[in-house]
């Protein structure tokens, strides 16, 4: 069988590791608890209601959304100035941002969701939120240009200058929208952070959250990369074997 | 000055040359892309169907219409290179890749400028704004900084399209939102240079320097990178 087609297999060549899956039960265990401590345990705002629940997700989303685009642009970082341009940290920055922008798509919603119920809208051109939105807009680019094809260290290396062209650009967005927000427009935003005291098991959900995201987060983050990893030995592996069938044909 | 940095320069006057010249000989971009550029501001008050707003938003129109022409000459300054594989030849001759970033972005500087006096005489014309000497200089100089910006980008991602042969259709979705700076400063510069919502003239100053550095710090990362960006 390995001989017809000499491709990892689910199988014989699993993402998990023993490591991996004990994680991911910390995980699935920690996000059980988020949803009780969310909706159950913690109090209602008393200025928001219910609505407070949803920062229990929103703010690990966001979080963890800024968290994988820092790790795609260091790890792109290491690949281009690293000695060995080891293909690791190429498919650690792909797998990371694959995760940031399902979690900024996700940080989006739920952010549209509690301003339609706070503010009375579901946009505010507040420079946080269209910063996050053209970030989202420029990890998509990123994610197609990973796509162009070509050799993985082709691919490596156009992804790497375009992740770390994004961290040039993103602070000159949110300047530029900060600047042009502070001209044209007071801050009219219901700011409900700020002064306001935070309840201690509210506040312990919320930081709970960002850790229980941030584990999630390293397990999306490392099955991914090992997917993507098998996903470049099949490809290896499609050219050997295509090479070895020539051969074949010749003998 | 070392014989690489010699190079580099004769390289980048030698492919700005060459693109204008071929531009200036084919007159796509004066009897294509121009006319589409007009249409748009004509469209541009069909869709806004009222004098007192079509003057507050000019100067957004106008950049709004140059960023779209600036996707069409993008696309036409590498469709020229790539249409006989001319990157290919100009990758296997080993000229400096800085020299035809920098090229191909003083061309499209030219061009984009061409296509801005165009567009802010049509808007004085069609939206009936005012334009002071002062708000002239102010124009001026925030039209050449803004386009430093958006040719470098323009001139890095419209190369990875075409080394990437045939997904040119990626550089609206990196373009755009990479040049939102420059969209946002020129934009309001101009709102001070035409006197609109309440903008004085010093106050598009500032916009221009915001412009300037997004100019330069593409400019110099874009030449950093074209050479690995268009690599085979």
């Amino acid at each position: 069988m390995n001989s017809i087609h000499p491709f990892p297999s689910p199988v014989d060549t699993p993402t998990g590791t023993r490591a991996s899956r004990g994680l991911g039960i910390v995980v699935f265990l920690g996000m059980v608890f988020l949803t009780l401590l969310g909706l159950f345990f913690t109090d209602e705002d008393v200025v928001q209601g219910s609505t407070v629940r949803l920062m229990y997700i929103h703010v690990p989303t966001a979080w963890v959304a800024y968290l994988a685009f820092i790790v795609t642009a260091v790890t792109s970082a290491m690949y281009m100035w690293g000695k060995q341009h080891s293909l690791t940290f190429d498919r650690i920055a792909g797998a990371s941002a694959e995760v940031g922008v399902i979690f900024m798509g996700l940080c989006l919603v739920t952010g549209s969701l509690w301003g339609r119920i706070t503010w009375g809208t579901y946009w505010q051109w507040d420079p946080r939120l269209t910063t996050t939105a053209f970030l989202f807009v420029t990890y998509v680019g990123y994610l197609a240009v990973r796509d162009l094809g070509g050799s993985h260290h082709q691919r490596a290396k156009r992804s790497g200058v375009v992740a770390l062209l994004a961290v040039l650009e993103i602070p000159l967005v949110h300047f530029s929208v900060v600047l042009w927000r502070s001209l044209h427009q007071e801050a009219s935003v219901l700011q409900p952070n700020g002064d306001v005291t935070m309840d201690g098991l509210m506040l312990f959900s919320l930081l709970f959250g960002v850790a229980v995201f941030t584990l999630l987060f390293s397990w999306m983050v490392l099955h991914r990369q090992r997917v993507l990893a098998l996903a470049d030995a099949i490809e290896d592996g499609g050219l050997e074997t295509a090479l070895q069938e020539r051969r074949n044909e010749a003998n | 000055m070392t014989q690489h940095s010699t190079s580099t320069m004769s390289v980048a006057r030698a492919i700005a040359t060459k693109d204008l010249r071929i531009e200036w000989r084919s007159k796509v971009l004066v009897n294509q892309v121009l006319p589409f550029a007009g249409i748009v501001m004509v469209l541009f008050a069909f869709a806004l169907d009222n004098d007192g707003i079509l003057q507050r938003v000019a100067p957004g129109l106008v950049w709004l219409a140059v960023l779209f022409s600036s996707l069409i000459i993008v696309q036409r300054t590498f469709a020229i290179e790539s249409a006989d594989n001319a990157l290919d030849a100009i990758k296997v001759a080993g000229v400096s890749p800085a020299g035809v970033f920098l090229g191909k972005s003083v061309a499209l500087v030219v061009q984009l400028l061409l296509f801005e006096c165009v567009l802010v005489l049509l808007s004085l014309v069609l939206y009936q704004v005012q334009l002071s000497w002062g708000g002239a200089v102010l124009l001026v100089t925030v039209s050449f900084l803004a386009n430093t910006g958006i040719a470098a980008m323009g001139a890095l991602y419209g190369g990875l399209g075409a080394a990437a042969k045939g997904r040119e259709t990626l550089l609206p979705l990196l373009l755009l939102p990479a040049v939102a700076p420059v969209l946002i400063a020129a934009t309001r510069a101009t709102e001070s240079a035409f006197g609109v919502s309440g903008a004085t003239l010093g106050e598009g100053w500032p916009w221009a320097a915001l412009l300037a550095v997004f100019g330069a710090l593409f400019g110099f990362g874009g030449t950093l990178a074209f050479g690995v960006l268009t690599e085979e």
